[in-house]
């Protein structure tokens, strides 16, 4: 995957897998939305002036949940960990109202588990996305990862 | 180009003929929202019932195009579907934008 039409394509992929492998209708949604975050991420910051690179997704289906490991050998995610959940400030005129900065808020809401390593030159992010849980994406006030 | 638009009512409703609005499409979006909603009445509702997912670079330019529009002028949104319209609530944006299930439900509010 090297830019954002073929991360859509990549994505789109990986998707029919997953259904194929028995992903209920009702996670697929959040696991795609959550997916695309991640990987535009790398594609806008971690690949950022490196020509492209590759993006590599593992998957592992169980009962109680999916785990999903995308990794990258772009930049690392400044500072060294995901940023916090965050929400966008909102109260202010129209004219100044953000149009970015909403990624990492999803990220977080939509998974229930999120952890980062950098090994080397290697970025990977993990994902849990329950099925044993039976409301979805509650609003997080804390940061998901210390 | 995958934006239509029509009058009614004293509102000009822009309708998305596609299923995503993402990183792909969304410098893209913003500019043919600009072209579409230039100088009509100031009230735009975006009809997004054809829309099945929106990522944060889609958001991030339907709030472009409402910021554009300038001052006096209005953006509703129209017809979201599940996934779009979790979007909107998961960043808050539902304050921000008035939502319609439908675009029926929009122009019922322009006309009552």
């Amino acid at each position: 995957m090297a830019n954002e039409r073929t991360t859509r394509d990549g994505i789109a992929v990986v998707m029919a897998q997953l259904r194929a492998h028995g992903l209920p209708d009702r996670l697929s949604g959040d696991v795609e939305l959550a997916l695309v975050e991640v990987v535009n991420n790398v594609v806008e910051h971690g690949h950022a002036g490196l020509g492209g690179g590759l993006v590599r997704i593992d998957a592992q289906l169980s009962a109680t949940g999916l785990d999903l490991c995308v990794s990258d050998f772009g930049r690392p995610l400044p500072g060294g960990h995901i940023p916090p959940m965050q929400a966008v400030d909102l109260d202010c005129p129209r004219a100044a109202l953000p149009e970015g900065g909403f990624g990492w808020s999803l990220i977080h809401q939509l998974t229930d588990a999120l952890r980062y390593e950098r090994r080397g030159t290697r970025n990977t992010l993990l994902m849990r996305f329950s099925l044993t849980r039976t409301h979805r994406t509650r609003q997080r006030s804390a940061p998901a990862v210390p | 180009m995958f934006l239509t638009s029509t009058q009614r009512g004293g509102a000009r409703i822009v309708s998305v003929k596609a299923e995503r609005i993402d990183a792909a499409v969304a410098i893209q979006f913003k500019e043919d929202m600009r072209v579409e909603t230039e100088g009509g009445p100031d009230r735009v509702i975006l009809n997004l019932s054809d829309v099945s997912f929106i990522d944060s670079s889609g958001l991030g330019a339907i709030v472009a195009a409402m910021k554009q529009l300038g001052a006096g002028r209005r953006l509703d949104l129209a017809g979201l579907r599940p996934m779009v319209d979790k979007v909107f609530r998961l960043t808050r944006m539902d304050t921000v934008f008035t939502l319609f299930p439908s675009l029926e439900d929009a122009m019922a509010e322009l006309e009552g």
